[in-house]
């Protein structure tokens, strides 16, 4: 969520004599932080961590397509592969360690039960294309975790398939199309508010509709008689993230709803920011038609450094129409059903009055199964009571922030009334010449992840901090001491802010160059032996 | 509620430090018709780590897992044995608590992981560049068609008829939507692949050709000439793997001419898990495509005392800088399936990769022999890698249902991905991989003996 080298950093000379720098190691270690060569300079196409047994060639069905000359795949040994992702590993924070407050990324705790139940073999060693009534448990979890996001949301229908929020906004808007399509109506223009995440406006190009930008109120919610104004015979469907990327409920949704309703459009929701109000409202009942729930916020699915996602989408009556396949359903008898291309139109005919119309496949199979089970998991963990804890826990968690901070931190839009789940402050008050980026890279060296930075685009040098609910009150205040520390550095004009992080694995890294020259993989043999990476200089 | 740290102490005082009367305060700007006035109704309450894992379980063994049956399921999807390390590594809490690396120097681990990924990938497909991965390979698949029409500004796509038909639907659904016309076709039931009909197909208005290698009936296609045919018209080859494993054993795509490769990288590290998540592979062999491709990449820098370092690079393709006008909408994709992938992919090396896929190879040779034997049965392949079809002569979906009852998975009919086309109902899809026993091998022949008979 941030917009790379926003700051224009440029490299220059280190500084000298940071606190702790100490003297030069023979190795660049240093203890505990320790540096890893790549696979390819450690590695030899020769070594194998695997017993297999060697090839005898002696059957041949490959016909003129053998394989001749090296790949250039390193192999290690079982211990060596270890030890490198390990190392690889410290080098990187993570929930795990501390808190993450990534704005609009939601890091929660990742809860162990999860992985436990996704790896049970009834699960984890199932092939998606085995006879169907060898999977009815698979489909279960499916249908029971469709029938809890539609409770939850107050929908009518779900799409399971899509793999993560974009996949998702994709599904819906495609839902959306089809619907217009099939009343006849085909409209150009999807309206898209200046705030929003940069997949909802891609997504909508991406399905063959034009962006328009919906303004804001100073209030840093949408204008209800702006948007009102430009409805027309034209809009297919107004996109809102609800509560916005500001951190803020859009007070006005119902109204927002109907006016778009009146005008024939339909209203998407970006539910990126559901886990705010999971269990206090229900999207159903603020007129939304589409709505992708991001399994990895809301509901605890691991990050994973950068997916796997699940984005199933929820879908009002006029919508679920045209869900796309493969689909589950439970009919009156109890029975789920898995709806492939096969049966989707004998199935409609019997139990839905021939109204399914779906408007296609998505992708391969049927989804992020590993997903589902963990997030089915996560709801019934919590349960009811615990799923509204869960939303009123993250509001506190980040108004007690924005609370705590709002004497050193602008805060925009903290005058008018209390946030959601996540804290949006700007570099308003910095002193001239330092920036977001600079606070960000000093926390970095306080120990703990920087917020998400330079967005919503909406406000100067935007901090966006998301706190989550399973942060402990001492941690809270903690991150709040720190971040108290470095906006006073920012203030005062610190210099040495202008080089943090001092502390982390890397001091900043030169992304003008990465684009410049772009060095995409390792060029060359495997070389074991090769010096660590430390002491190359790279980017050639 | 075990995940939650706060006590009502601590949300008193939180309260006070805010000025809020009560939580209900905060959500003062949730419209009060909307609130709900207590839990969710139909959801029971939470519940212990011990019943939650109870009712999970029961729901689990309602499943019949792959290694309690003889299993030969394969088209698109494929069984390899999982060192036990790669299951260690990836629930590192460094790795699977961390997210997007847009910190990179918080990141390393990460970023460095991906770079490596990135040239794993593209040194088994044979190309210049790979990405950080997309969500699967039929997505993937779709991402490939969309970018050709971007490179050659022509918005027709021939498909090969033997293209897995799960992704002719994505790309025929996602092509709905863009404007660019498909044209596709059926597998043609013969031994090896109708090349001289595809090629027949190109048109100075083609954008791409998209063939899968090895095909979904397990065949091998000279994409070579293929290559030749689309070049000359000016069109792109799209080959889409679905089998890493094979690339052990036969050339690459990149090697044959394809100008973009994808595939599901699902088959080293990632598992079955009933279909996702899975891993999407995209490379280009021209590295002058690169700013054509979706997705995250990855690339080397230095940071400011000159030391090596990786950091996510050419964004200005991506959503959240190009908006609209972006590569894909693609945002979060696959990476802990990456990691995954990258660390079977190390543990194997070039040589156990090519061991593995002799193994896989020999196996299937084994197979294809011993059902050859089975009065009824015919071996439709010419030339195959670790999975190939058999023509039962009867509805192989009755054939499949027949042997389930034995605890047998005997493949993926033909009557499962293509039903509406009853001319191919009769073929069956049979993987074997090194999981697969001789015994299972000859479990499946007497049973199909005695169900054919």
């Amino acid at each position: 969520m941030n917009a790379p080298n926003a700051s224009g950093w440029k490299p220059g000379t280190p500084v000298v004599g940071d606190a702790g720098e100490g003297p030069a190691t023979s190795t660049g270690n240093r203890a505990l932080m320790l540096e890893e060569p790549l696979i390819f300079e450690i590695g030899t196409t020769r070594t194998t961590g695997v017993d297999l047994p060697a090839a005898n060639g002696s059957q041949n069905r490959l016909g003129s397509f053998a394989r001749k000359g090296e790949i250039g795949l390193p192999g290690l040994s079982e211990p060596e592969t270890v030890r490198h992702y390990t190392r690889l590993s410290r080098q990187n924070y993570a929930i795990d360690l501390g808190l993450f407050p990534l704005g609009s990324c939601t890091m929660k705790h990742n809860p162990r039960l999860n992985e436990k139940v996704a790896r049970m073999p009834g699960f984890l060693d199932v092939h998606p294309l085995q006879p169907v009534d060898t999977v009815g448990g698979a489909l279960e979890v499916i249908n029971e975790l469709a029938f809890w996001l539609i409770d939850l949301t107050g929908m009518h229908g779900v799409a399971m398939t899509p793999k993560a929020g974009a996949h998702g906004e994709l599904c819906g808007i495609l839902c959306i199309r089809a619907a217009l399509e099939a009343r006849g109506d085909a409209r150009e223009v999807i309206l898209v508010p200046e705030s929003a995440h940069g997949t909802n406006p891609a997504t909508a190009a991406f399905a063959g509709y034009r962006v328009e930008d919906i303004p804001a109120t100073a209030e840093g919610r949408v204008d209800l008689e702006a948007l009102k104004a430009r409805l027309g015979p034209d809009v297919a469907a107004v996109m809102i993230t609800n509560p916005n990327t500001c951190g803020l409920f859009e007070r006005d949704m119902k109204a927002i709803s109907d006016a778009v309703h009146a005008a024939g459009a339909f209203v998407y929701c970006d539910g990126a920011n559901f886990n705010a109000i999971v269990g206090k409202v229900r999207p159903g009942d603020l007129g939304v038609d589409a709505m992708h729930i991001n399994l990895h916020k809301t509901f605890s699915t691991p990050h994973g450094g950068g997916g796997p996602g699940s984005g199933p989408v929820v879908l009002s009556e006029a919508l679920s129409p045209y869900a796309p396949l493969p689909y589950t359903a439970r009919t009156a008898d109890g029975v789920v059903h898995l709806i492939e291309e096969e049966s989707a139109e004998a199935f409609s005919a019997e139990h839905f009055g021939g109204k399914m119309a779906s408007f296609g496949r998505m992708s391969a199979f049927h989804g992020q199964m590993g997903m589902f089970t963990r997030a089915l998991t996560y709801i019934l963990s919590h349960g009811a009571d615990g799923l509204k804890q869960v939303a009123e826990d993250a509001v506190l968690n980040a108004n007690y922030i924005l609370r705590s901070l709002d004497d050193v931190l602008d805060a925009p839009f903290a005058p008018s009334g209390p946030c959601m789940h996540e804290a949006l402050f700007s570099d308003k008050g910095f002193a001239e010449g330092f920036s977001t980026l600079d606070l960000a890279k000093a926390l970095i060296d306080e120990g703990f992840h920087p917020m998400t930075m330079y967005f919503p685009l909406v406000v100067h040098g935007a901090m966006l901090v998301e706190p989550t609910e399973t942060e402990s009150k001492a941690g809270i205040d903690q991150f709040i001491t720190a971040l108290r520390s470095v906006a006073e550095r920012a203030r005062a004009g610190d210099e040495s802010l202008k080089t943090a992080p001092h502390f982390a694995p890397r001091r900043r890294l030169d992304e003008t160059l990465a684009a410049r020259k772009p060095v995409l993989a390792y060029d060359g043999p495997c070389t074991p032996g090769g010096k660590p990476a430390a002491s190359e200089i790279g980017g050639q | 509620m075990r995940y939650l740290p706060l006590t009502d102490t601590d949300r008193s005082a939180m309260l006070a430090k805010i000025g809020a009367a009560d939580i209900d305060a905060l959500f003062a700007d949730v419209p009060a018709e909307a609130r709900l006035s207590g839990p969710i109704e139909g959801l029971p309450l939470h519940q212990s780590e011990m019943a939650v894992e109870r009712h999970m379980r029961a729901l689990a063994k309602k499943n019949l897992a792959a290694a309690d049956a003889a299993f030969f399921c394969g088209a698109g999807a494929y069984r390899h044995h999982i060192p036990a390390s790669v299951d260690h590594i990836i629930q590192r809490g460094e790795f699977l608590t961390a997210y997007t690396p847009y910190q990179p120097e918080i990141a390393q681990g990460t970023l460095q992981m991906l770079f490596e990924f990135q040239t794993q990938v593209a040194r088994l497909y044979g190309c210049a560049v790979a990405n950080a991965s997309m969500y699967d390979g039929s997505t993937a698949a779709w991402e490939a068609v969309a970018m050709a029409s971007r490179v050659t500004r022509r918005r027709r796509a021939v498909l090969s008829g033997a293209l897995h038909p799960h992704y002719v639907e994505t790309i025929r659904t996602m092509a709905k939507f863009t404007g660019d016309e498909i044209a596709d076709a059926l597998p043609t039931i013969q031994g090896s692949p109708d090349i001289t009909g595809l090629i027949d197909r190109i048109d100075d208005q083609t954008s791409c050709v998209v063939v899968q290698y090895p095909d979904i009936l397990g065949r091998l296609t000279d994409l070579a000439a293929i290559a030749e045919a689309a070049h000359a018209k000016g069109a792109l080859l799209i080959a889409v793997n679905t089998e890493p494993v094979a690339l052990g054993a036969i050339k690459s795509p990149g090697e044959l001419g394809a100008d973009i490769v994808v595939g599901e990288g699902q088959a080293l590290g990632v598992g079955l898990q009933f279909g996702g998540p899975y891993l999407g592979l995209f490379a280009v062999r021209d590295p002058k495509h690169v700013r054509q491709m979706p997705g995250r990449l990855c690339g080397e820098t230095v940071d400011a005392e000159g030391k090596r370092g990786f950091v996510l690079t050419l964004s200005t393709r991506e959503q959240h800088i190009r908006r609209e006008k972006a590569t894909s909408n693609i945002c979060t994709n696959s990476g802990l399936c990456a990691l995954a992938f990258s660390v079977h992919l190390t543990l194997l090396g070039e040589e156990g990769l090519r061991r593995l896929a002799a193994e896989n190879h020999r196996l299937a040779c084994l197979a294809a022999d011993r059902l050859a034997g089975v009065p009824g049965v015919l071996v439709l392949n010419d030339s195959f890698f670790n999975e190939f079809t058999v023509m039962l002569g009867q509805d192989a979906r009755d054939v499949v249902r027949r042997l389930t009852d034995k605890h047998i998975l005997a493949g993926v009919s033909l009557g499962r991905l293509y039903p509406a086309h009853d001319a191919l109902h009769e073929g069956l899809v049979v993987a074997v991989t090194e999981t697969t026993s001789e015994e299972d091998i000859e479990t499946l022949a007497s049973a199909l003996e005695e169900v054919l008979a």
